[in-house]
């Protein structure tokens, strides 16, 4: 067992956890915080995207123990004082989409796209959303979501 | 208040979604639960000879460890299928026993053996690897061609057939040969898939000893039906004490619509242990245990005059059902299918006959589309070699041949109801500038590369199915739909559906339909569905049904609540019923000022004469309350139909396709939200061009699944597509009357011939499905070596 301190989504978190934990596992099952989904065991799915220190991360992929002293943020954390973030209000406006499944993670890495491409092109954008699979949309919608909140992030 | 219908609201659903607070199965953890983990066959096919358990039952944590002979002490039944086929020689299909846990023999890797039940998930994975289990390993049967050539992996099933099915007039189909002047052939593969949901399934069981209510949260299409089946066949616990909870689904693509054996064993298993039983599934589990979809060897020829008028086709097809028959397995390759052979063309007379084989591979069932695919991708292949072969042009090949007067009974089974095939091919043609690809072509070829235009002009039969005529098929239930209308006092409305919402935007466009007809704001309408306990009896989602056959119920229901409203309305306004007219959320007395809204209605009907009325405001007689419950029974299958156009550009060099332009033009009938009918076709068209360029579930000789993670299942990106240009006409559908037709599967039925008839238009050979980057480097390969050899 080991002792870890964090900040998720604002809130000083002092866990002791199994030295194996995953990040991902830390989320949900001892934060609770369901947002962040599983959709593969090979790190290539994208449903688990969460930021640590402003940077999206496969939480499926890393160490609960490597995110110690770390500011993470989750799916949950974007909405503030009851408003989306203008990418969540990007993927309402033009039904980026579905199931919902995919959906935090999609949103997660689209913010950081959107941080490190000012003005990003249809091909960045798909470049850069290459590491999260969606099963619904197709895609089209997401894309038009990411343009969308260009200039808003 | 503007129509609700056709606009382009943004969904309710959005919200919970996009803020992390969807509700899954695996997100949910009840109390004092244990953690499942499945044995599952390492092997394809092998006899059990024993199992051990005694290890694994002393680990760490484990509560217990259950095997097929515990369920076969509680007598609880095996899994079915659904849809009984009857085979040309006038035989019943022959289905194995499928015990939810394998007691004598395993049939495909990832077939169950056990389940260990512990505190913890991680002490159920470490016990699950104690336990033993002593196979004797059989030679594996994984081809579907080699299939009824092989060992026989069920006892008594010969050949391995489950059946030999015929639909269409043979004589009739082999005169037309005959007297053909030009007879068209072409083997058809279409590749095995995996569906995919992002969301892999989930079960928690959870029983109350007290109540001696058994609940399953369960990652169903189809709660109702999966209640129904494990009540009625597996014998898991009575119906009326059996709560099926499909709360957020993600995503389901037909994978989700059959109650698994799993569901079975962990709702057997929280009953047995007392305890909530919770079991997830990982994503290689997904791959080896979920239904795959597709899977056919076809032989296909077309008859032919030499004005190009198609005079007869001939189909022979085998279709791989897997280690057993899945609940919608065997009605997949024949009714979902057979029908479909003949596309959008006015064909006389056809052919179809189909084997379905048992191979050592996971069950084969329907993945979105269903048979329809299937179907669309062998005509939409051989029309266009025909055209090539006739030296025709490819789109006036298609228009010679188009129906044109509706309604048209084909002549196997559909009578169409409407369409116009021509306002679509033609509305594509031109936005797809299909008189400019030759200078396209050229343009391409200055930079190397090879340029290809494939169409798929296409129908489908949705919006499944009537009743009388399903079962008349063999089907094992009737497929009408359920729905309620439920008015709170305070003039808000509950609307409960059997049909279930994973993706379709349901709780959207069902409140759209309710706000048009009785005009009650959209915030003020909640649409309730996923629990058996809530709503009434409903056959779920998939065929593209929910629309034409659930939204029609619930249409009918709001008629009812409005009938209902004139009669109180009419004597709360001292006038005749007949009087009464209904517009926009009122009742009114024409050149009057009287009028009541139907929120007043709805609380006078729960309030009746209280509030100081002396008279009750209900005319004599009628019951109180605003409640309406509708079930409707459609009278035909719908009929989508549309165009679609694809270039692709292949690199000769690396033999790298990529879909340059894809544009399709639909008629789904009426739209009720074009926004959402957009999604739809989006991802239809990502699985149909997945399945065209990149997927396969490939098995290798013995039975092992090669491509069983996302390592190695070339899943679509997003870099992967252009953007798609998309249009529409409208026939409404003359057999629903809010005249839609369905819209869930069009694009992946639609788009894998279209995306086909490119790849082989641009490299000059034939190639099978998934057309990668080595398939076609090496089609090209062998074209240029025969070709030299000619010369």
């Amino acid at each position: 067992m080991i002792r870890i301190n964090v900040n998720v989504n604002g809130n000083l978190v002092k866990k002791e956890i199994a030295d194996n934990t995953l990040l991902v596992t830390l989320i949900r099952e001892n934060l609770n915080l369901t947002g962040t989904h599983v959709g593969c065991d090979t790190s290539q799915c994208g449903s688990c995207v969460v930021h640590v220190d402003g940077k999206s991360v496969k939480s499926c992929t890393m160490l609960a123990v490597d995110a110690n002293g770390s500011d993470i943020t989750t799916i949950e954390g974007l909405e503030k004082e009851g408003k989306l973030h203008p990418v969540q209000e990007s993927f309402k406006k033009h039904h980026g989409l579905q199931c919902g499944y995919c959906t935090p993670g999609m949103v997660m890495s689209s913010i950081d796209l959107l941080k490190t491409h000012k003005n990003p092109s249809d091909e960045d954008i798909r470049k850069g959303l290459e590491g999260n699979i969606c099963r619904c949309t197709g895609y089209q919608n997401i894309v038009a979501s990411v343009k969308g909140a260009i200039g808003k992030v | 208040m503007a129509s609700m219908i056709g606009s382009k609201v943004e969904r309710k659903e959005d919200k919970k979604f996009l803020t992390g607070k969807g509700r899954y199965t695996a997100d949910i953890n009840l109390h004092n639960q244990l953690h499942a983990v499945f044995i599952r066959s390492p092997h394809a096919r092998a006899e059990i000879k024993s199992i051990d358990t005694l290890k694994a039952k002393k680990a760490s944590g484990v509560v217990d460890v259950l095997v097929g002979k515990d369920m076969q002490d509680d007598k609880i039944g095996g899994l079915i299928a659904g849809w009984k086929i009857v085979s040309k020689d006038g035989t019943d299909m022959k289905c194995p026993a499928h015990p939810p846990l394998a007691t004598d023999s395993v049939n495909y890797v990832g077939d169950h053996i056990g389940l260990v039940v512990a505190e913890t998930l991680q002490e159920a994975k470490d016990a699950a690897d104690l336990v033993k289990v002593d196979y004797r390993v059989l030679k594996a049967v994984a081809s579907t061609a080699e299939a009824m050539n092989s060992d026989v992996i069920h006892d008594g099933i010969e050949k391995n057939l489950c059946f030999d099915w015929e639909l269409g007039d043979k004589a009739k189909t082999d005169e037309a040969f005959s007297n053909a002047d030009k007879v068209v052939e072409m083997d058809i593969l279409n590749n095995r898939l995996v569906p995919n949901a992002m969301e892999p399934r989930a079960s928690i069981g959870d029983y109350n000893s007290s109540s001696e209510e058994l609940t399953l949260y369960t990652t169903s299409q189809n709660p109702h039906l999966s209640r129904l089946v494990m009540s009625a066949f597996n014998a898991v616990h009575p119906e009326h004490k059996f709560r099926v909870i499909a709360p957020d689904v993600g995503g389901g693509f037909g994978s989700k619509i059959y109650p698994y054996s799993e569901d079975v064993i962990i709702a057997w298993a929280a009953k047995k242990l007392q305890r909530p039983v919770k079991w997830v599934c990982e994503r290689t589990e997904s791959f080896l245990s979920d239904c795959h979809g597709r899977d056919h060897i076809t032989k296909c020829s077309l008859a032919l005059k030499k004005d190009g008028i198609v005079t007869g086709l001939k189909v022979d097809t085998i279709a791989n059902l897997g280690g057993y028959a899945s609940l919608f397995a065997t009605v997949t390759p024949t009714y979902l299918y057979g029908p479909l052979v003949l596309g959008l063309y006015n064909i006389p007379t056809a052919y179809c006959n189909v084997k379905a084989v048992y191979t050592n591979t996971a069950p084969v069932d329907a993945y979105r589309g269903a048979g329809r695919p299937e179907a669309t991708y062998l005509i939409e292949r051989i029309m266009d070699k025909a055209a090539k072969e006739l030296g025709m042009d490819r789109a006036d090949f298609r228009k010679k041949n188009f129906i044109r007067q509706f309604p048209h009974q084909q002549c196997l089974v559909h009578n169409i109801d409407s369409g116009d095939y021509d306002a679509h091919f033609d509305k594509a043609l031109n936005l797809a500038d299909y008189t400019g690809f030759e200078k396209r072509k050229a343009e391409s070829a200055a930079k190397g590369k090879l340029r290809g235009i494939g169409f798929s002009t296409y129908i489908e039969a949705c919006g499944i199915a009537p009743s009388a005529a399903v079962m008349s098929l063999g089907a094992g239930v009737g497929l009408w739909e359920s729905a309620e209308i439920r008015f709170n006092p305070t003039g808000n409305v509950s609307v409960f559906t059997g049909t279930h919402s994973h993706g379709q935007s349901h709780d959207t466009t069902f409140a759209q339909i309710v706000a048009d007809k009785l005009g009650v704001l959209m915030e003020n309408i909640e649409l309730v569905h996923g629990d058996t306990d809530k709503g009434p009896f409903g056959m779920g989602t998939y065929g593209s049904r929910s629309l034409a056959v659930g939204g029609t119920a619930i249409a009918k229901a709001c008629d009812k609540i409005i009938e209902k409203g004139k009669a109180v309305a009419a004597k709360m306004l001292e006038a005749n019923v007949d009087e009464i007219e209904f517009k926009d959320g009122e009742f009114i007395v024409p050149n009057t000022n009287k009028k009541k809204t139907i929120g007043e209605i709805a609380f006078a009907c729960y309030l009746p004469g209280t509030y100081g009325e002396i008279k009750s405001p209900l005319p004599e007689g009628m019951e109180p309350g605003l409640k309406e419950t509708a079930f409707y029974d459609p009278v035909n299958f719908s009929f989508p139909a549309g165009s679609h156009i694809c270039e692709v550009e292949v690199d000769p060099a690396t033999g790298e396709t990529k879909v340059d332009t894809y544009t399709c033009v639909d008629d789904f009938g009426n739209l009720i939200n074009p926004m959402i009918v957009e999604g739809q076709i989006h991802g239809g068209l990502a699985q149909g061009i997945g399945q065209a360029l990149y997927e396969n579930a490939y098995y290798d000789e013995t039975g092992q699944l090669v491509t069983a993670s996302y390592m190695d299942y070339c899943m679509p990106r997003a870099d992967n597509f252009p953007e798609f240009r998309i249009d529409y006409t409208c026939t409404p559908a003359t057999s629903n009357p809010l005249g839609v037709k369905g819209c869930g599967e069009a694009g992946a039925i639609a788009s894998p011939p279209a995306v086909m008839n490119a790849v082989v238009d641009a490299i000059g050979t034939e190639v099978t499905m998934p057309a990668t980057a080595q398939k076609v480097w090496k089609a090209l390969k062998e074209k240029s070596k025969s070709a030299k050899k000619a010369a």
